[in-house]
């Protein structure tokens, strides 16, 4: 373990003139779940999408070691080396699922997909996996041949969920995972997602607005205002005893539950 | 007689075509853009094959020009007598004597030559597209062969009916590499696609897509390894010459729905009579239909 | 007993023989000339070669013709006929600045120099059938008092360019080289387009279909406010550079309607807002496919212009571009008239097969 997973080096992006992230440098090791909170406008969205490779930063370095233990730059890879690390070591959960699903294939396809993406032709195997995995996240055995949209809004999240973990990705980006969910089906889904996350060994990064997310899920933490980190480190203490103004008016404004 | 160029297209078009023929069998499989010309038949009435054709006609050729299996369905007769008229070349209904074989929907049921060319009348070349409707995503998927949308389909369809729903257009992989449409041919003849002696070209004018199997090529159609690709046809024997290995049509012969199965390659059905075989329904083949039929 | 149908070719030479005979129709009226057809009848000629990109009044009419009035048989017609045409170039850029307008209005401004100029236009007519027309030719001896209104002989100049001069409008790009705008006909459409590319394939695009999205736009999907900045219609002169004589010639004389929409402006506190526009041209007095085209131009520039994407059909570039050829469209269309029973032989297996497995197990149990 003494090379990171993941790493950036003052990382930039604007819009024009407007900062959407600024000179963010952080690691990542593997097994971590670092946590990115703020308000809207913080920048942290603007910085997943840089980290999953769904925008091109104007400066900085982001650096990537893979399975095998290379390091890839994936800003500079061709389409083609990033489009297969976002399928064999990569996973990316939106916020809303039906970014992340397939919303007119059947709930075990769009669990099978990304095993039919990466050569597997066995369907008895694909559909085995397929059922395993939505027992992993919750779902009745017998949806597997529903449509997405015959699902709740939280068992549609918790479908992509299974869909990006099926082929045993490394790394997770989560953009607001419970957004938009209510509080009892959050707090289930939370729960889930610890689990496996601590099953699978799973290395994450988790954007979101939510302190209760990160108390939960996130080893570390980074505090971003106005596209800056304004503070980071472990989780229980920042919350617990914040530096930064910012991050002291977030905490206290959250109910404490 | 010709106000027009031999085979109806200039010399720089059929050179312009003959290069993406080229491209397209460089590399087996892949949709190779070119520039369709308006001909005078519609589109999607055969531009596309009539193009290749033209491309590859010479003098010495013999032609032959089947659709759906036959010689004389109209839009082959149309065809056949557009070639006959800006190419004055030979014409023939016999698989054997054709060196160049245009059809629509079907490969003859006769095993072709290595000094033969069939040419296929395509209307949409795309296998993705009925997944995917833009063209900059489905060009991408074939750049990268991702092709896993594709098989969600065929997984859908054994989940919902418990086989492959897909009978004829069914898609095939090339060499191990690009995954193409053999156009709309029935699955049954997906087999003959495979190691084929000889050269295969596919055109689609509309679309302005052509693309090729060179001889002896491998291909696969896609299926599941516990569900595998199956050519199948009707169970029955052809009523006029007995074959069970050709692929059949289904005619209805009177009001009250009674139906009998003949052969959808005429040729091969003619051959096969001329040869003594006799189906169930066994009656000769009237070519004037004024003549007395036999009891 | 069973007689395989043949005779396919007699069928179709006894189709042929028909055709003509409908096409003459009654032996007793007096055959409709091409000269009729072509000073009678100047909309629809001027339809068939604008969608056909082909500029002869008389081969158009002679289109019509054959086709027994149906346009885009008559454009089909022209468009298999062009291909055949060897090409000697290309000509320089027509100066639409230049035309001798029968046709000219600004919808935004009262007034302009050049002034709003009717021309022989519908639009203020009463859409009352003139049964008058109904009368023979021979009788209806209408004196011409008036001699033939001519087109202006002055300069008309672009009402774009007033805009232009206090910098109100964004402007369009310097004149490329006209010998690196593609041509659709002589290469495969690719996506995405240059905006010269969507530009040809929109002149050439059916009417009907512009039309629609044109008036979708208005109503809302992808609106984009749309004046009528000017829309003139008269001849211009085609030049081309003949390398061996060291100057440019002109070959001849073509109408053309061209309208250039004014629309929705742009701008931010630090950029200074402009209108922007959309450009529509055809050949003939097409002034309907003209607006639509800038219509459709100005919807199709959303990237270009930095603007959202509403997802409006008239915004999709290649939705729009790949629907807009009547004869790829008609072609298609009618081409499931062809048989497909060999497939449909196929389908009917596989339906037949899963219909017994399903009945089969629902008869028989789990």
């Amino acid at each position: 373990m003494s090379t990171p997973l993941l790493e950036t080096d003052g990382l930039t992006k604007s819009y024009g003139s407007r900062i959407g992230c600024a000179d963010v440098s952080f690691m990542l090791w593997p097994g971590e779940v670092m946590g990115i909170v703020g308000e809207s406008g913080s920048g942290k969205s603007t910085l997943l999408s840089c980290l999953a490779g769904h925008l091109e930063s104007d400066a900085g370095q982001i650096r990537y070691r893979d399975r095998a233990g290379e390091t890839h730059l994936p800003a500079t890879m061709s389409e083609a080396g990033r489009r297969r690390l976002a399928r064999e070591e990569w996973a990316y959960v939106h916020q809303n699922p039906r970014d992340g699903l397939r919303m007119g294939v059947s709930a075990g396809g769009n669990v099978g997909e990304p095993l039919m993406a990466r050569g597997q032709r066995h369907y008895g195997d694909i559909r085995e996996a397929a059922l395993d995995w939505l027992e992993r996240v919750e779902i009745a055995r017998d949806r597997i041949d529903d449509p997405p949209r015959a699902f709740s809004g939280g068992m549609q999240q918790r479908l992509q969920i299974a869909r990006s973990l099926v082929n045993n990705p490394r790394l997770v980006f989560m953009d607001e995972p419970t957004g938009g969910l209510d509080v009892s089906v959050q707090a289930r889904l939370l729960d889930l997602l610890r689990g496996l996350v601590r099953d699978l060994g799973l290395s994450a990064v988790i954007v979101t607005h939510d302190l209760a997310v990160v108390r939960l899920l996130a080893d570390r933490l980074m505090v971003m205002q106005g596209g800056y980190v304004v503070e980071s480190g472990l989780t229980d203490q920042v919350l617990d005893d914040p530096q930064h103004a910012y991050t002291q008016l977030l905490v206290s404004s959250v109910l404490q539950v | 007689m010709s106000d027009y160029n031999f085979a109806y297209l200039d010399e720089q078009t059929k050179r312009m075509i003959r290069r993406a023929l080229l491209k397209a069998v460089a590399i087996p499989g892949y949709q190779v853009p070119f520039a369709s010309r308006e001909m005078p038949m519609p589109y999607g009435w055969g531009t596309g094959g009539v193009q290749v054709t033209a491309a590859c006609l010479v003098p010495e050729d013999t032609l032959k020009v089947i659709d759906q299996g036959a010689d004389d369905t109209t839009n082959a007769v149309s065809i056949r007598a557009f070639f006959a008229r800006v190419a004055d070349v030979a014409t023939t209904e016999r698989t054997a004597e054709a060196s160049l074989i245009q059809t629509r929907h079907r490969i003859p049921e006769t095993p072709l030559r290595e000094d033969q060319i069939l040419v296929y009348q395509v209307p949409i070349p795309e296998p993705l597209r009925f997944l995917e409707p833009r063209e900059t995503e489905t060009r991408k998927m074939h750049a990268l062969a991702e092709y896993g949308l594709m098989h969600v389909r065929l997984y859908e369809d054994i989940a919902r009916h418990g086989e492959i729903a897909k009978s004829y257009a069914y898609p095939v992989r090339v060499e191990g590499r690009y995954v193409m449409d053999p156009s709309p041919i029935p699955k049954f003849d997906n087999p003959k696609l495979g190691d084929c002696p000889a050269l295969q070209l596919f055109g689609a004018g509309r679309e302005q897509r052509i693309y090729a199997l060179p001889p002896y090529t491998r291909v696969e159609s896609l299926d599941f390894e516990d569900y595998p690709f199956k050519a199948s046809k009707p169970d029955q024997p052809c009523a006029l010459c007995g074959a069970r290995d050709s692929y059949l049509d289904e005619v209805i012969t009177d009001d009250a729905g009674t139906r009998m199965f003949v052969c959808s390659d005429t040729d091969y059905c003619r051959e096969r009579r001329d040869a003594g075989h006799r189906g169930l329904m066994a009656a000769p083949f009237e070519d004037d239909a004024d003549a007395e039929l036999p009891q | 007993m069973y007689v395989a149908v043949k005779g396919g070719e007699r069928a179709i030479a006894a189709a042929h023989d028909w055709l003509a005979r409908e096409r003459r129709g009654d032996a007793a009226i007096p055959e409709i000339g091409i000269d009729q057809i072509r000073e009678q009848m100047g909309l629809a000629v001027d339809r068939v070669m604008a969608e056909g990109s082909l500029y002869d009044p008389d081969l158009a009419a002679l289109a019509l013709k054959q086709a027994r009035g149906d346009t885009i048989e008559a454009i089909f017609l022209i468009r298999a006929y062009r291909t055949t045409l060897p090409r000697f170039g290309a000509s320089r850029p027509i100066a639409t600045g230049a035309m001798r307008c029968e046709r000219r209005i600004s919808a935004i401004f009262k007034d302009v120099p050049g002034g709003q100029v009717l021309g022989p236009t519908f639009d203020y007519t009463h859409r009352l059938l003139d049964f008058k027309l109904a009368a023979e030719a021979a009788t209806s001896e209408r004196s011409q008092p008036q001699p033939t209104p001519q087109p202006r002989a002055d300069d008309t100049p672009h009402v774009a360019d007033i805009l232009a001069r206090e910098d109100l409008i964004q402007r369009e790009n310097a004149a490329p080289d006209v010998h690196a705008t593609p041509d659709l006909t002589r290469a495969p459409l690719t996506l995405p387009a240059s905006r010269a590319l969507r530009l040809q394939a929109l002149a050439r695009g059916d009417e009907g279909f512009l039309l629609s999205l044109a008036y979708s736009t208005q109503r809302g999907y992808g609106r984009n406010h749309p004046f009528v900045g000017e829309l003139r219609i008269g001849t211009v002169a085609v030049e081309m550079d003949i390398p061996e004589l060291g100057f440019a010639i002109e070959i001849g004389e073509i109408t053309v309607s061209e309208c250039e929409s004014v629309n929705q402006f742009t701008g931010s506190k630090t950029q200074p807002a402009q209108f922007t526009r959309g450009y529509g041209l055809v050949f003939g007095r097409g002034e309907r496919k003209a607006i639509s085209m800038a219509l459709v131009d100005r919807a199709l520039r959303w990237r270009e212009l930095g603007e959202e994407n509403g997802g409006a059909p008239a915004q999709d570039a290649e939705f729009v571009l790949a629907h807009a050829d009547n004869i790829q469209a008609s072609g298609f269309l009618e081409h499931i008239k062809l048989p497909h029973y060999v497939d449909f032989q196929a389908e009917l297996e596989l339906i037949r097969r899963l219909r017994r497995e399903a009945l089969a197990h629902v008869g028989g149990g789990a």
